[in-house]
């Protein structure tokens, strides 16, 4: 390797410098503040676990673990996401309280840096988890409680798109009878490679009508109408029952009246194996990727030995600002009082008495500062208490 | 992303000239400077379009962060990138394949190592784990006819359309590797914050592409 220049950090860490931090922090505080009004209780889990266990058990690929030993040659990993922790926690020493139990967090994580620019290998995430309740009425949940925290963070035009892994499983299962031709298929689908689907179909021995079924899978996209088409394509016992779900989620959605930026994406496969029902995804239109997302993951619980259902969201810190847009607002920090030697006892009355006040003030002496005109222009309105006597001057 | 426009990434080259014919089938009603304009980005309010011109390999990248909504790129730079976009119709266009070529003198068993030459290292690379052979490759950005010639590499992994430029620098044809046409590819976010136009421009491509009866 190169010698490193000093300024250089590892590929794909970022700094927050003062400005974005506070934008990064009302988006979070907007977040969280929406969660715990749901009554969401918020966790802290180590950023560092074993690899065996969250690692393996996490939603994220193998190749996207950022890995290290410890003195004991365990491989363990930093966190690739929040609901393998908690999923550890809910199966261990949080297994004897009370279900449902909701849990929210807000931590860094971590994915294996990538050599290109806008995908960060550290970035947080808010997000809640809701364990131990099976019903449609926990998944429509999530949405709405994503959805408003959307809307309490001012996010413009954002849409939800609302799948059901389950529904995908079932029809795929109808028409081809096998495991692992439902793998294959679903692989495409999570690839979003319809090209590849479409050929795949036209390359099996399956009856017109069969064949028929799988394009339609394609297209099942749009409103509620979907369902309805829907229907008509799956006979199994698990195929309606997926789509019974999404009917009652839809409906408690329209009551929590938030069903109007919801769009029905029977095709979204966000993770081969992980989900297993609803899935969902936020989008907002001034933005490439999506801003966060979630579903339900019955069988997470089961690998660290307590069978339970469970659903959950997380929403991307980074990209909710980025989809924010950059609002240049002036730092907290609004008033400076520059003083002397002579006055500062004088100078630090005012500051506490406008710091009680609830405003934030900055304290300079003025033989530390090289330029005082430029220095003082940062601030909104600057005091001065400079000299051995008369008023304290006042400017801006 | 602007919300009034749907923008597209077009590939300048080999492919722009059939894609562009392919819009206009597909009722499009691009200007008649479009092919001649060194411009690289090209509106056309009219059909609420933008088009912005890159190269071929950068077409997936412009997709993938959302720069662009929708694009057309070819499936050997879908395979080299693998980008997260969807990927939602086959154009049929400009159709070739990917192939691996050699001096007629080329024998595996004299092969100190097994070097490859080609545009395409992740592909080349995965073709030949697939077939249960390890290979070093020598990146090329073009040109890729003359490693074997000058002793660069032994094979190389090209597209071939018509097989001219093999023949005329005396390479030959060992494996063909897999068809190539160009498809059209859509941003995951776009294809749902702007699923009316996009899922419009699919259905009128489908229908033109489908009439085209190439397949």
């Amino acid at each position: 390797m190169s010698k490193l220049f000093m300024f250089e950090k590892p590929q794909g860490m970022r700094d927050t410098l003062p400005e974005l931090y506070e934008l990064k922090q009302q988006v979070k505080k907007a977040v969280s503040s929406e969660v715990e009004q749901w009554g969401y209780k918020s966790v802290q889990t180590p950023t560092v676990e074993f690899n065996e266990t969250v690692g393996t058990a996490s939603a994220i690929l193998d190749r996207q673990l950022f890995k290290l030993l410890d003195q004991e040659g365990n491989t363990l990993v930093l966190r690739p996401d929040m609901t393998a922790p908690i999923a550890r926690i809910a199966a261990s020493t949080l297994k004897e309280a009370h279900r449902p139990l909701r849990l929210t967090y807000d931590a860094p994580v971590f994915r294996a840096q990538q050599y290109e620019g806008g995908k960060p290998a550290e970035f947080e995430q808010v997000g809640v988890e809701l364990i131990g309740d099976a019903s449609a009425s926990a998944d429509a949940e999530m949405v709405s409680l994503m959805v408003s925290s959307l809307e309490n963070a001012g996010i413009p035009s954002y849409q939800t798109a609302v799948g059901h892994v389950g529904f995908v499983n079932a029809l795929l299962f109808e028409v081809l009878g096998q495991e692992t031709r439902v793998e294959e298929f679903k692989r495409y689908l999570y690839e979003k490679n319809y090209v590849g689907f479409r050929k795949a179909v036209d390359e099996l021995p399956l009856s017109s009508l069969d064949k028929r079924r799988l394009y339609e899978l394609l297209r099942l996209k749009g409103g509620t109408e979907i369902l309805e088409k829907a229907e008509e394509l799956t006979e199994s016992a698990e195929g309606k029952k997926a789509l019974s779900q999404l009917k009652q989620l839809l409906e408690i959605l329209a009551d929590y009246d938030m069903d109007q930026n919801v769009m029905i994406d029977l095709n979204l496969v966000m993770h081969m194996s992980y989900y297993t029902g609803t899935v969902f995804e936020a989008y907002s239109e001034g933005l490439g990727y999506p801003l966060g997302g979630g579903g339900r993951y019955d069988q997470l619980l089961g690998r660290f030995h307590h069978e339970e259902p469970a659903t959950g969201f997380g929403l991307r810190v980074d990209r909710l600002t980025e989809a924010l847009g950059k609002e240049k607002k002036p730092l907290a920090s609004d008033l400076c009082i520059i003083f002397s030697r002579e006055r500062r006892k004088e100078a630090m009355n005012e500051a506490r008495s406008h710091r009680s006040g609830g405003r934030s003030v900055v304290m300079q002496e003025i033989t530390g500062i090289q330029q005082v005109d430029a220095f003082s222009a940062q601030f909104q309105e600057v005091q001065y208490f400079i000299g051995t006597n008369g008023n304290g001057g006042s400017g801006s | 992303m602007s919300s009034e426009l749907v923008t597209v990434a077009m590939p300048k080259g080999r492919i722009f000239e059939e894609a562009v014919e392919l819009l206009r089938k597909a009722g499009y009603d691009l200007p008649p400077e479009f092919e001649d304009s060194r411009k690289l980005i090209i509106e056309v309010p009219q059909s609420g379009m933008r088009f912005i011109l890159a190269k071929p390999m950068d077409v997936p990248t412009y997709v993938e962060h959302g720069v662009a909504d929708a694009g057309v790129a070819g499936k050997d730079v879908m395979i080299e990138e693998e980008r997260d976009v969807y990927e939602v119709l086959d154009l049929k266009i400009s159709s070739c394949y990917m192939a691996v070529a050699a001096l007629p003198s080329y024998d595996p068993g004299r092969d100190v190592a097994p070097k490859i030459a080609s545009k395409y290292p992740k592909l080349t690379s995965d073709y030949f784990r697939e077939q249960g052979e390890q290979v070093e490759i020598i990146k090329l950005n073009g040109s890729i006819e003359l490693a074997p010639i000058v002793g660069l590499a032994d094979r190389i992994v090209d597209i071939v359309s018509t097989g001219q430029t093999l023949r005329e620098n005396g390479l030959v044809e060992m494996e063909t590797m897999m068809p190539i046409t160009s498809r059209f590819i859509v941003n995951p976010v776009s294809y749902r914050t702007k699923a009316a136009q996009i899922d419009e421009m699919v259905d009128r491509l489908a229908e033109v592409v489908g009439k085209e009866g190439v397949s």
